[in-house]
């Protein structure tokens, strides 16, 4: 019904919306991802292997299952979703930061393992520089660890900025589609797709979603390249 | 003074060594490749734990695995100079100086101002780590370990990855680190003329083990040093004072007799340390006329060391030893022996002395 070009009201709307959406999950992950990719990289525990599988699990099961077992642990009758309302007032079924957190999860083994490559490429021999020079674990780890990480981390934080985006299973499966609320872009394209003359709709919506897609990983190269001039590599 | 006795077992090397070295000057590590310099180094930084064995500095026990203590490498204040530099590559020059300013612990007694007028790091201060020489690196990283005000300073083969050159010119800064801190300072080195112009004493190493420690007077006349060094590098070293330059050369009194050595331009009352080379040196069984040679010391043969195709003849001038390579020839036309009257001569250009501070301000 809208034959132009440009945006609907409704379709701007599922940008906004992915975009706070994407910002919420990166919020969610950093400091879990963080923590994670050390541990994984620096720690030597038992379960150590369980914990690896753990994180990455999202990556091969259907979206869809993530998005069940969301509904099951975080629903208004679930495990911690019934507390989280109880205690705190927070509801996330239904509501976008429900849509982030399924984000957030589908898009968390993105993040630990950028973030653990540019964990595994610190030359350690700096830590131990660092210690020499008087400083405690949790200082190396301020001053120079997390500071050589941020490469990494930036990377981590865009890529699954990027995946975050475009999550669809996930989400419409733990807080459905409900437009101005949940409804982000890959699920107003779907949408979209099942209005008889919705075609306009959705090819503007996928040419959205690849020109978004697209910029991310140019600002994360873009990014990159500046960050390894300045260290010289 | 620094007290090391550990032994440590690693894949296919074990490292057991005990040795002291006192409370001021630069000591020496010296030793091959891979005889286990580094290793001891960090034991005593603390970044390796040894099985067994003890470490203390001054009244402080670093290390003692029969009572459980190990402290932290970062509260042993020890500052260390790595072969590699270690320098923060995500901070300038200056913020590297100030990461150990800031986390310096105890008394300062090197100041920002000074470290940097120390080792010539005013016009590097803004650079970024990458923008740095081989060299500079190697003076910046100096510059951080001293500015964690350390009780002793570790220098882990800091010109290996240096060529000739650069060497050239970052060691009369180490030499004056030596000169003008009161720091203790432990240098490891496969190299021996940088022991030699550095150390005043020298701890020897060969696969793990400490086979010869002491002055570097006496190590220099030491039997296991000589397969260390190679034959040329052999030679007795003197420490001297300059006395003032004469018909261009230095003249150096002995503790007994005098040298005559290349100029090199220091005030009278420096001391300074001449190694003569055995090779360079002459032996005659009779006082010596019209010769161009300018230093004759009179004294006795004490020893005549067979070395492989050579001999060295060791004579005592009053209070040293001298070492001179000779020909089996010689020894045997000219009846080389103990208790024989000899001089041994050596050419003033032959000789150059390196000039020290000998440590007068102990630390514990």
């Amino acid at each position: 019904m809208n034959p132009s070009i440009w945006l609907s009201a409704g379709e701007r709307e599922a940008l906004l919306l992915s975009l706070s959406v994407a910002s919420r999950s990166v919020a969610f992950n950093l400091v879990p991802a963080i923590m994670a990719a050390w541990v994984l990289t620096r720690r030597r525990f038992i379960g150590r292997s369980l914990l690896d599988a753990a994180v990455h699990l999202p990556l091969v099961l259907p979206p869809v299952a993530v998005g069940y077992v969301l509904l099951l642990l975080f629903g208004t009758r679930g495990v911690i979703g019934s507390r989280l309302e109880r205690w705190f007032g927070i509801e996330l079924i239904f509501t976008r930061n429900g849509a982030a957190l399924a984000a957030a999860v589908m898009s968390f083994p993105l993040m630990v393992r950028t973030i653990r490559i540019s964990l595994e490429n610190i030359d350690r021999r700096l830590e131990e520089a660092a210690r020499t020079l008087g400083a405690g674990p949790i200082d190396r780890f301020a001053a120079v660890t997390l500071p050589l990480m941020l490469p990494g981390i930036l990377a981590g934080a865009i890529t699954s900025f990027s995946a975050a985006l475009g999550e669809f299973g996930a989400v419409i499966t733990f807080v459905s589609n409900i437009p101005g609320e949940t409804r982000t872009l890959p699920l107003a394209l779907y949408s979209a797709l099942q209005e008889p003359d919705g075609e306009m709709a959705a090819a503007r919506l996928a040419v959205l979603s690849v020109a978004l897609g697209l910029s991310g990983l140019l600002i994360s190269e873009w990014f990159a390249r500046r960050v390894r001039r300045m260290l010289g590599r | 003074m620094l007290k090391v006795a550990v032994a440590k077992k690693l894949d296919a090397f074990s490292l057991d060594v005990a040795f002291e070295l006192p409370a001021a000057g630069m000591a020496a590590l010296f030793g091959p490749s891979g005889c286990g310099k580094t290793t001891t180094v960090n034991v005593i930084a603390g970044l390796v734990t040894p099985d067994a064995g003890l470490v203390t500095l001054g009244d402080t026990v670093l290390v003692d695995t029969r009572r459980g203590i190990d402290v932290a490498a970062e509260r042993r204040g020890i500052g260390y100079v790595f072969q590699d530099a270690r320098l923060f590559p995500h901070l300038s020059v200056a913020s590297n100086l100030r990461f150990a300013l800031r986390r310096a612990a105890g008394r300062h007694y090197v100041s920002l101002d000074e470290a940097v007028s120390l080792l010539d790091l005013g016009a590097l201060m803004a650079r970024r780590v990458h923008q740095l020489s081989g060299g500079e690196r190697q003076r910046v990283a100096m510059g951080r370990a001293l500015l964690s005000q350390p009780r002793l300073l570790l220098l882990d083969e800091p010109l290996a990855a240096l060529d000739r050159e650069r060497r050239e010119e970052v060691l009369p800064y180490l030499e004056s680190l030596r000169d003008r801190l009161a720091i203790p300072m432990v240098y490891v080195s496969h190299q021996f003329d940088e022991v030699l112009r550095l150390a005043t004493h020298i701890v020897l190493m060969r696969s793990g083990e400490v086979v010869a420690q002491g002055g570097i007077g006496a190590i220099s006349l030491d039997a296991s040093l000589r397969t260390l060094i190679g034959p040329d590098a052999v030679g007795a070293v003197l420490d001297g004072v300059v006395i003032g330059e004469e018909n261009g050369l230095t003249r150096v009194r002995l503790a007994a007799g005098e040298l005559k050595v290349r100029p090199l331009g220091v005030a009278p009352g420096t001391t300074l340390r001449v190694q003569l080379l055995a090779r360079d040196l002459i032996v005659s069984t009779q006082a010596p006329h019209h010769l161009s040679v300018r230093n004759s010391l009179a004294g006795v043969i004490v020893a005549v060391i067979d070395d492989a195709d050579s001999d060295l003849v060791a004579v005592d001038i009053g209070g040293a030893q001298v070492l001179a390579r000779v020909t089996k020839a010689a020894t045997r036309e000219l009846g080389l022996a103990p208790g024989l009257a000899a001089w041994a001569l050596v050419k003033s250009v032959s000789l150059r002395g390196h000039s020290f501070t000998l440590p007068a301000r102990p630390r514990g």
